[in-house]
């Protein structure tokens, strides 16, 4: 039987290497975009500047990609070195969307980011551009392939158990596609990517205007982040808003603990602005509610109950205990092919066999489950809800002072008055760290939020591990901690060193710092030959 | 609707195909890596050779990501087994890989020694590691890998790392950064001039005579002392994939079976031994592109010559033969081999498109001239 310990340390390592991964993704996905329009008004004005523009913030963008690509070979190991079971167990229908992945997307991102560094003054101005629109499409798409594989382990259409090759197949590759949770889960991650460049690209472009340097080319780069940043964050609230509505027992429960709601409430439910949850016995000491919020958010009827935790679990219960007879049968099935009684019984338990595994965590054999046990499975069926909960209001609340952000910053930008606004520009740039703070606890609430299952109602955390020592899993988690941590100085040091630089990096001599005729541009600093440095 | 048995040898080929396509393109740029501290001499040399691949190495990275995501949609049983299995060995390909994206993107970005000399090991490091470990893990396959499935196919590991690292396996292990350094040297002599070119002829051809001479002992000790493996009963082509359904027997010079009953197989070997050789000739004859043609087909042939000589095993067990991976019963569903058939067909051929259009659009020599002119826009 595999061991909690694995299973909880192989939990870890996911999470630290995933976590870790995150850094890096939403700034490639939205500096693509920023660039794209960057470089586009370079091509469509002929100005310098914004050519500058697309370099510079390309260069910073470069540091930041060099991460995500050495972060991303980890994830698509982890499958199959971690979770050996789930890899066989769904690699049929979850391996599909990430080999195309692969061919789609990151053929594309990676064949032409060697172009947009390199090419310059190998490709005609156009081409150069649509080098890069096709660098921004290729990593966007693979964010569309691994949401619509994250969006099946939410809500695993399009799919069937087979007893004969013990594990899920296909049956409808557009099911799995243009599942809902996909395709809302994907405008959402990308939306907070736009966000999280735009923000990036405020905060520093805010920098420089508080020190008074490269004035031109940071209110240009302002204003682009601000317009770009106003119209992400909107769509990063509707949509974050549009996937809380997605129907689905796993939505529900992933509500319910997010809105600590223990019981089901007469429709339409109020909303739990902040509550004291007491987890042990399952109700909350206090809270602030605002009425009929969240059968609103939940159901988009003033009528339509949402259940509650205590109703999910009684749910549940049934369904562990209808699912014991799909383990049962499927064993005998396993062992004698030609059982037709057990086949019958089988076919007609079938849609709950994952709950009965549920139970394997406790006992081998789930027919000699004790009701302690049974017990034991449904009160952890429904994830811990103080984590969810607050996590849940982290990412909310640092959405919408961000959307504050963009809109006060592009009304002034607007008006033009931001170089005057201080307390915005310091607002802009002391939120740097905001965008991340909230994608890394939207990913908790997205996969936390999921437990105890890796595929809902399928297939439990707790059998998708791989069968290794515990020693193995500490050993490379701690090597894991050991690189990225010193990768993740290296790159931060080399963020802030060309930050600081701003675009005198590129050497042109037209910027800050560079003393080539400029007056102002700082006349103590003496004339020496160009570092040899990129 | 294609068979169910015809899809599976498709991919069968199709892996085959990532595979040696990995060994082409991200094949070359490991080469340079590998190469890079012995044939670039001083900091603008050594940038001369990192910036050969500069461009390109991202891209061809996705040969490796995409040829194990289609192991993973393909062949599913063999991603979970082979990357569980050999966890330690796959952690030192990744570690190693972590060294490569930061290498390139970071050293030339501080002009300190210490520093571009620290990434020049790293880039060393992830370019040598992931090949030595590949041809490894081959030489393992051969031998046959111990593990075994229980009756929920759940797979269990019984070796141990250190066990990999068996004579044999480090013998394939070595024709396998042999060749793989033997076809960077080519991609060097296409892209640079002068010293840096003297250096990668003088290994190119040395790394060809260690690849024909490795590539010969293995040969020769799969014939007379390894045991292989064969199937002899169940696992129909057309049958539903159940691993456990079918009897394995291991058996001494059961590798060479394909040949026999097949003679034209016989091909495969014989491109890796006739690539190798022609390699040499052109390297020494100033012909890079020639050159590097040939290192390619013999990497074909090479890595041919261990698939055709398994099949249709792909990972054998010697801890219990029954549970042996193979062509027919490893695989996905016939829904998904032919969704992903299609996808491939469309996609990868693209991929070919645009890969050569931007290896087109860089062509032409790397100099110390241009390194210098572009100090701060190139690694």
């Amino acid at each position: 039987m595999i061991s909690n310990e694995l299973v909880d340390i192989s939990r870890l390592q996911f999470a630290v290497v995933a976590l870790f991964h995150f850094l890096f993704v939403p700034l490639t996905l939205g500096m693509t975009f920023i660039l794209v329009i960057m470089e586009s008004t370079y091509v469509v004005t002929g100005k310098q500047i914004y050519k500058d523009m697309t370099q510079f913030w390309g260069k910073l963008f470069g540091i930041n990609f060099a991460l995500g690509v050495t972060t991303g070979i980890t994830m698509e190991f982890q499958f199959g070195t971690n979770w050996a079971y789930y890899s066989h167990y769904v690699g049929d229908v979850f391996g599909a969307p990430l080999a195309i992945e692969g061919l789609m997307a990151f053929f594309l991102e990676s064949t032409f980011i060697g172009l947009f560094f390199f090419g310059w003054d190998k490709l005609s101005k156009v081409k150069h551009l649509m080098v890069t629109m096709l660098v921004a499409l290729g990593s966007n798409l693979s964010a569309l392939w691994i949401l619509i594989g994250n969006g099946w382990m939410n809500n695993p259409v399009g799919s069937d158990f087979s007893w004969v090759t013990m594990r899920m197949e296909m049956t409808d590759f557009w099911a799995v596609v243009f599942n809902p949770q996909a395709q809302d889960k994907f405008v959402h991650a990308v939306s907070a990517g736009y966000l999280t460049a735009s923000v990036f690209v405020l905060g520093i472009s805010s920098w420089y205007l508080l020190k008074g340097r490269d004035i031109e080319f940071a209110k240009r780069s302002f204003r682009i982040a601000a317009a770009f940043g106003l119209a992400s964050a909107l769509s990063v609230i509707v949509l974050g808003d549009e996937s809380g509505y997605t129907v689905g027992e796993n939505q529900e429960t992933k509500l319910a603990a997010i809105e600590a709601m223990w019981h089901t409430e007469p429709a339409p439910a109020s909303f739990n602005l902040i509550a004291g949850i007491n987890e042990a016995k399952q109700k909350n000491d206090w809270a602030v509610e605002i009425p009929y919020v969240m059968g609103i958010i939940g159901t988009r009827t003033l009528t339509k109950q949402i259940p509650g935790i205590a109703e999910i679990k009684e749910r549940n219960r049934q369904h562990i205990l209808d699912g014991i007879h799909a383990v049962v049968a499927m064993e005998a099935l396993r062992k004698n092919p030609a059982d037709v009684q057990a086949k019958t019984e089988f076919d007609q338990y079938k849609k709950y066999l994952g709950f009965g595994l549920l139970l394997k965590k406790y006992t081998e054999d789930v027919s000699k489950a004790t009701p302690a046990m049974i017990q034991q499975a449904v009160n952890e069926s429904v994830p811990r809800v103080t984590p969810l909960f607050w996590t849940f209001r982290i990412m909310v609340g640092l959405g919408f002072a961000m959307l504050a952000l963009m809109s006060v910053a592009l009304y002034a930008s607007v008006r033009n008055t931001f170089m005057r606004q201080r307390w915005l520009l310091r607002w802009a740039l002391w939120f740097i760290p905001a965008p991340w703070i909230s994608a890394e606890t939207g990913w908790f609430v997205s996969e936390y939020g999921r437990q105890p299952w890796t595929i809902y109602g399928v297939l439990p955390t707790h059998l998708s591990a791989s069968s290794l020592t515990t020693a193995s899993v500490y050993g490379s988690l701690i090597g894991f901690v050991l690189l990225y941590t010193g990768l993740f100085i290296v790159e931060m040091y080399l963020m802030v060193k060309f930050a600081r630089q701003g675009p005198s990096s590129l050497h042109t001599g037209r910027y800050h710092g560079e003393n080539h005729g400029q007056p102002h541009g700082g006349g103590a600093a003496p004339m020496h030959a160009p570092a040899k440095q990129l | 609707m294609l068979d169910y048995e015809m899809l599976k040898v498709i991919w069968w080929l199709f892996v085959g195909v990532l595979l040696v396509g990995f060994a082409i393109m991200d094949g070359h740029d490991m080469g340079v890596g590998t190469l890079l501290p012995f044939v670039g001499k001083g900091d603008d040399e050594r940038r001369v050779v990192i910036n050969t691949v500069g461009p390109h190495w991202d891209g061809n990275q996705v040969w490796f990501i995409t040829g194990g995501g289609a192991i993973f949609a393909a062949w599913p049983l063999v991603y979970a087994t082979a990357f569980s299995g050999f966890y330690w060995a796959m952690a030192a390909v990744l570690w190693s890989m972590f060294f490569r994206p930061v290498g390139f993107d970071y050293r030339s970005k501080i002009d300190n020694s210490a520093w571009r000399s620290a990434w020049d090991w790293g880039l060393f490091v992830g370019a040598t590691v992931p090949p030595l470990i590949f041809g490894v893990a081959f030489g393992n396959l051969l031998q046959g890998v111990p593990f075994y499935f229980d009756n929920d196919l759940r797979s269990f590991y019984t070796g141990s790392f250190w066990a990999l690292l068996n004579p044999f396996a480090l013998l394939t292990g070595l024709v396998s950064t042999s060749m793989i350094v033997m076809h960077g040297a080519n991609f060097l002599l296409i892209r640079t001039e002068g010293d840096v070119y003297k250096r990668s002829q003088n290994a190119s051809i040395l790394f060809g005579l260690l690849t024909l001479a490795t590539f010969a002992a293995a040969g020769l000790w799969v014939a007379f002392s390894i045991k292989g493996f064969v199937l002899t009963g169940g696992d129909l082509p057309n049958a539903l994939p159940n691993p456990m359904g079918k009897t394995v027997v291991a058996q001494a010079g059961a590798w060479l079976h394909n040949y026999s009953v097949y003679p034209l197989t016989m091909i495969v070997p014989a491109l890796g031994f006739a690539g190798v050789l022609l390699s040499i000739v052109f390297a020494k004859a100033n012909k890079p592109v020639m050159a590097f043609v040939s290192s390619a087909v013999s990497m074909l042939g090479i890595i041919g010559t261990a698939g055709v000589s398994m099949f249709p095993f792909i990972m054998p067990s010697s801890t219990d033969p029954r549970s042996s991976l193979t062509v027919w019963d490893s695989v996905s569903s016939h829904m998904t081999l032919e969704l992903m058939f299609f996808a491939t067909l469309i996609l990868l051929p693209l991929v070919v498109f645009y890969t050569s259009w931007a290896y087109r659009v860089m062509s032409g020599k790397i100099t110390l001239d241009f390194v210098e002119r572009n100090d701060h826009s190139t690694y």
